[in-house]
């Protein structure tokens, strides 16, 4: 096994144990914290696999603020261990089995791919560079609409947000 | 390393996600399910990005950046996405002083 492989596996593993921690622990402030751990681990992903940008980008905006809202507003509303009431144990059962259908018909679709990817360390479309050029050039409208995406969404939370 | 792999362990996230909003009632555990089966379609977007620059970078050196602005574009909307939602919960947790979803069936009456 090469370090690359290794290191998939690896984290890999903790992704999927994080993310299933994030949906079985009680606490809101625990599941957010698994959550940034997986986080971390699809980051590392993207080191893997030669998008250095999107690796940082996805620190920064999803563990870094995105994370840190949910923290916030988990604390202000003052959420105990004790405030989620739980669903009956059946309705737990029927969901957890009809995702596991939908797990199994997924990967029964898929397993016969046969692309298969040469070595991960080539390539520098993820460096910052060949990505703005890219996004200055071809996609500077869709960079634009987002600006005003982002501008109304402030504005619809500062309007939601406000007291009556 | 295949694609296979990245394509499963995408669908092992997406499907945790799933998972997690039929199970939980905690709207903003809910939410965060949410962000985390986004995340499972980034890794897959980046990866088919990786895979087609592998395959086309002789004929274009930048090959595969859509896939990657397109992650770029999808966190964009999700942050935004995010900042609404969070407000939403917020009034709705000032309204009835709970976050259980199920609180949310009187819009239906």
């Amino acid at each position: 096994m090469s370090i690359t492989q290794i290191l998939f596996w690896t984290l890999s593993i903790v992704a999927l144990f994080s993310a299933l921690m994030m949906i079985t622990s009680k606490n809101p402030v625990y599941s957010v914290l698994w959550l940034i751990v997986t986080f971390f681990c699809i980051s590392g992903h993207y080191i893997l696999l030669n998008a250095q940008f999107l690796a940082i980008v996805n620190i920064i905006v999803y563990a870094g603020a995105i994370m840190v809202l949910f923290l916030f507003v988990i604390m202000l509303m003052n959420l105990g261990k004790d405030t989620e009431p739980q669903k009956s144990k059946w309705l737990k059962l029927a969901s957890a089995v009809s995702g596991g259908c939908l797990l199994l018909v997924l990967i029964a679709v898929l397993r016969k791919t046969e692309t298969h990817m040469a070595d991960l360390t080539s390539g520098e479309i993820g460096l910052i560079q060949n990505l703005g050029k890219v996004l200055f050039n071809q996609y500077v409208v869709p960079f634009e609409i987002s600006s005003i995406l982002f501008l109304s969404a402030m504005v619809g939370a500062v309007v939601i947000g406000k007291k009556e | 390393m295949d694609i296979k792999y990245y394509i499963f362990l995408s669908i092992a996230l997406f499907v945790i996600g799933i998972v997690g909003v039929l199970t939980r009632r905690n709207t903003i555990i809910i939410f965060m399910c949410i962000e985390l089966m986004l995340n499972a379609v980034n890794l897959l977007l980046v990866s088919f990005s990786k895979m087609h620059h592998i395959a086309n970078v002789a004929k274009d050196p930048l090959a595969g950046s859509d896939g990657q602005l397109f992650v770029f574009f999808i966190m964009v909307v999700a942050a935004a996405e995010v900042s609404v939602g969070l407000a939403i919960i917020v009034m709705m947790f000032r309204n009835t002083h709970s976050i259980d979803v199920n609180f949310l069936n009187r819009l239906k009456h």
